[in-house]
């Protein structure tokens, strides 16, 4: 009974917010209704057994990958709205739905198949946490490696992609002192 | 009953809501957020296929696709800096050097 309130609330609420984040002009109600849309969506974790899911979704998404773009986005202006030259929203629409369920309907297909049975199952009286860090420490050691060293050479670009000229303004233009800046000010 | 399906047709949903945004917005930052979007809806299926099948593998597909969408947002909001530096702008018209 709780379930079924709590998945209705939670997929209304994810869809409503995620339609801002597309629909939005202001980079700033996006980025505020996609951070709220992934709470929601953990939520739908903890619904489904899936605790340790969704605290990594909880530290991991809401936390350093929605704390990454507010910081991005103080290098870009991002008070002002985004004007954007749009062809044709109804085709945008029609193309976007249709192709989006052809891809669910083909990657969706073989869940269907009856043969289909659980490679690593969950135990029963084990908490998740624990299923899952047997698993992950034993059959997918190798991928976890590899995804912390994907992970220490992305921060790697990071730094030296976004630290180059970090001591000149973006915004500013550096030609002209702020003195100037300023008289220029004070004769408007 | 809350079943498989209805998890599949949310997560559907909003995987057309992010390629929606993919395929409209003109700015990259909007459509970072809606590459991020279609992730959440792709995790959103693994995880219900994890729990209605009794497999853990779904869950780990899932921890594997947040580090992926972790490190894609650490490398391509480096790139978005150096391409403003650069141009003043992040509109991909703005941005297009080869008029065909």
């Amino acid at each position: 009974m709780y379930e079924t309130i709590a998945f209705y609330l939670f997929s209304a609420l994810t869809i409503g917010l995620f339609l801002i984040t597309v629909m939005s002009k202001n980079v700033l109600y996006a980025m505020t209704s996609l951070a709220a849309g992934m709470v929601l969506i953990s939520g739908f974790f903890f619904i489904l057994g899936a605790d340790f899911l969704g605290v990594v979704q909880l530290i991991v998404y809401v936390g350093a990958v929605m704390a990454l773009y507010s910081f991005a986005m103080m290098f870009f202006d991002a008070t002002k709205d985004i004007k954007e030259k749009n062809t044709n929203p109804a085709l945008i629409f029609v193309l976007g739905g249709l192709s989006a369920l052809a891809l669910v309907l083909m990657f969706a297909a073989p869940i269907y198949n009856k043969s289909i049975q659980a490679l690593y199952p969950m135990h029963k009286g084990v908490g998740n946490a624990q299923d899952v860090g047997i698993v992950l420490f034993t059959k997918y050691l190798v991928p976890f490696e590899v995804a912390a060293v994907m992970l220490l050479v992305a921060m790697i670009a990071g730094i030296i992609l976004a630290g180059k000229k970090m001591d000149q303004s973006l915004t500013k233009d550096t030609s002209v002192d702020d003195d100037e800046i300023l008289t220029q000010k004070d004769a408007k | 009953m809350i079943g498989l399906s209805h998890y599949l047709i949310v997560s559907a949903l909003l995987f057309s809501i992010g390629l929606m945004g993919v395929l409209r917005r003109r700015n990259l930052l909007m459509l970072f957020f809606a590459t991020e979007v279609m992730l959440n809806a792709v995790n959103v299926a693994f995880a219900a296929i994890s729990h209605f099948y009794n497999d853990l593998t779904g869950q780990m597909f899932a921890f594997f696709i947040i580090a992926i969408a972790a490190s894609e947002v650490a490398v391509g909001l480096g790139i978005l800096i150096v391409l403003y530096k650069k141009h003043g702008s992040l509109d991909l018209d703005d941005l297009a050097s080869m008029k065909g």
